[in-house]
């Protein structure tokens, strides 16, 4: 392995995965907002609004990732949507994302027992109130782990903007293959900071989880 | 006319094809003890909930001190109003539904200080008197994971008495026990008894039954069956369905 080489080049792949983090927390956050509001739907009492969110999760986790990309990135300019490559890919990504985190919104709050809202109507709160006050915050602490699941698949899905030319880690590991035609030290240090940026955000998942974790 | 303090007036419910309610009528008067007994499936449950319209009926009436608690009303003001009935009547469950993310005090509070708008001050000695009252003020800051199911139904009825209200409904609070739990939990009802506590009780353990309350209901198959004081019920039923009844629950108890 060639580490002179990896020591010469690395600086330019550090700037590449701080773009990898900019994609990664801002499809995150969109995909949360995405999936707080499918799980919203997904729950609703009104028929039309479960039927949307049911047809947002099943577009976007039965195509491929890439094809909703380059469907919004190539395709968009046809039906007037001009977007350049970073924004088609925080928006495609963070859309996407957010079918599977709607999905894991919806599990945590279903799986929160129905007595606890029953006794919470029984003691006269509103319907809002025993979700607000009983369901949610249970749910909540239900939810981060199976999150930091959706949130673990994400970082490492950023990879598909290079795909359209975005540069973050994987666009520059493969820019370097062209000048250096070294294949291997090349998706080594890329993997090696994709690897760093998971076991950082995985440990951040499991302090969160700890932290809010009720005594037993 | 007069009209008792609770009334079920020709109580009806289906599940699609299934009756599980068929014209019940009940009246309990103020400071009544009423114990719901009869087979598993009977629709005792059924009927509880139905008080507080958690499961609502589909014909019949519930009254409450003279107001109609199922009234028709369109949707918004309904929510309202049933919103307002239930703070009127405590219900224990069976597996006593606490709220494992909040402590026992915060379990008793929540509702009173959302709903009634009272002061921190004033939640926590409310929270403080209804947990001595059950003889859980020594735990009011732990969580509902840290205690036994007789503590848990204890702060479960301190919860439902903070909202003050007139009338207890218990499906089968003791049911879910160890037994030797349930005497503790008996004893807290035994002592809203003598407080005069208007109550319904759904319950198995007919020595209870006999001993607290005023009157016993034998339900079987969505229709009270037989209803009168404990001794009569117990010692002299008029009918086979309820001798039957008792005499299996007297075998398994064995
Ligand atoms: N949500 C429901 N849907 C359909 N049937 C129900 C439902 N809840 C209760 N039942 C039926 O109603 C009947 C009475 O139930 P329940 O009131 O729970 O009886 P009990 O409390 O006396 O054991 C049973 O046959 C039960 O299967
Ligand atoms: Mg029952």
């Amino acid at each position: 392995m060639d580490t002179e080489l990896i020591l010469k080049v690395y600086p330019y792949f550090l700037e590449a995965a701080v773009v990898t983090i900019e994609l990664s927390i801002l499809t995150i956050v969109l995909g949360l907002i995405c999936g707080a509001l499918g799980a919203t739907a997904r729950l609703s009492r009104f028929k039309a609004l479960r039927f949307l969110g049911a047809a947002y999760v099943s577009f976007f986790r039965g195509t491929p990732a890439l094809i909703q990309l380059f469907l919004l990135y190539f395709g968009g300019p046809q039906i007037g949507i001009q977007l350049d490559a970073f924004e088609a890919g925080v928006i495609g990504l963070g859309v996407n994302i957010g079918a599977y985190m709607t999905e894991t919104m919806r599990g945590a709050i279903i799986a929160i027992d129905k007595g606890q809202g029953e006794a919470a109507r029984t003691l006269g709160l509103s319907r809002e109130q025993a979700f607000r006050k009983v369901v949610l915050p249970q749910a909540l602490r239900l939810m981060i782990r199976p999150l930091g699941v959706n949130i673990n698949a994400q970082i490492k899905g950023t990879a598909l903007v290079s795909a359209i030319s975005v540069v973050e880690l994987t666009y520059t590991a493969q820019r370097y293959i062209g000048s250096t035609y070294k294949p291997f030290e090349m998706f080594f240090l890329a993997g090696v900071l994709y690897l760093v940026i998971i076991t950082i955000t995985g440990k951040g998942v499991a302090y969160l989880d700890r932290k809010v974790r009720l005594p037993a | 006319m007069s009209q008792a303090f609770v009334e079920i007036r020709h109580a009806q419910k289906s599940y699609g094809q299934l009756e599980v309610l068929k014209d019940i009528s009940l009246n309990v008067d103020r400071g009544q003890i009423v114990a719901i007994i009869g087979p598993s499936g009977s629709g005792k449950s059924t009927l509880l909930r139905a008080i507080n319209d958690l499961d609502p009926l589909t014909g019949g009436e519930i009254w409450l001190d003279g107001v109609q608690v199922n009234k028709a009303l369109p949707h918004r003001q309904y929510e309202k109003h049933i919103n307002q009935m239930r703070q009127e009547i405590g219900m224990v469950f069976q597996h006593f539904n606490l709220f494992p993310h909040l402590t026992v005090r915060e379990n008793v509070t929540m509702a009173p200080k959302l709903l009634k708008k009272i002061s921190d001050k004033e939640a926590n000695a409310l929270a403080e008197e209804q947990l001595d009252h059950v003889g859980m003020l020594e735990r009011i800051d732990y969580y509902p994971a840290q205690l036994s199911g007789g503590q848990k139904q204890r702060v479960a009825i301190a919860r439902a008495l903070a909202m003050k209200p007139k009338l207890m409904l218990f499906d089968e609070a003791t049911s879910a026990l160890d037994p030797e739990l349930v005497e503790e939990v008996n004893l807290v009802m035994k002592k809203l008894a003598q407080e005069h506590m208007t109550m319904i009780i759904v319950t198995h353990e007919m020595d209870f039954a006999a001993s607290v309350c005023d009157r016993v209901l034998f339900m079987d198959q969505g229709v009270v069956v037989e209803e009168g004081p404990p001794e009569q019920v117990f010692k002299n039923p008029t009918q086979e369905r309820t001798r039957n009844f008792l005499r299996k629950h007297l075998e398994g108890a064995k």
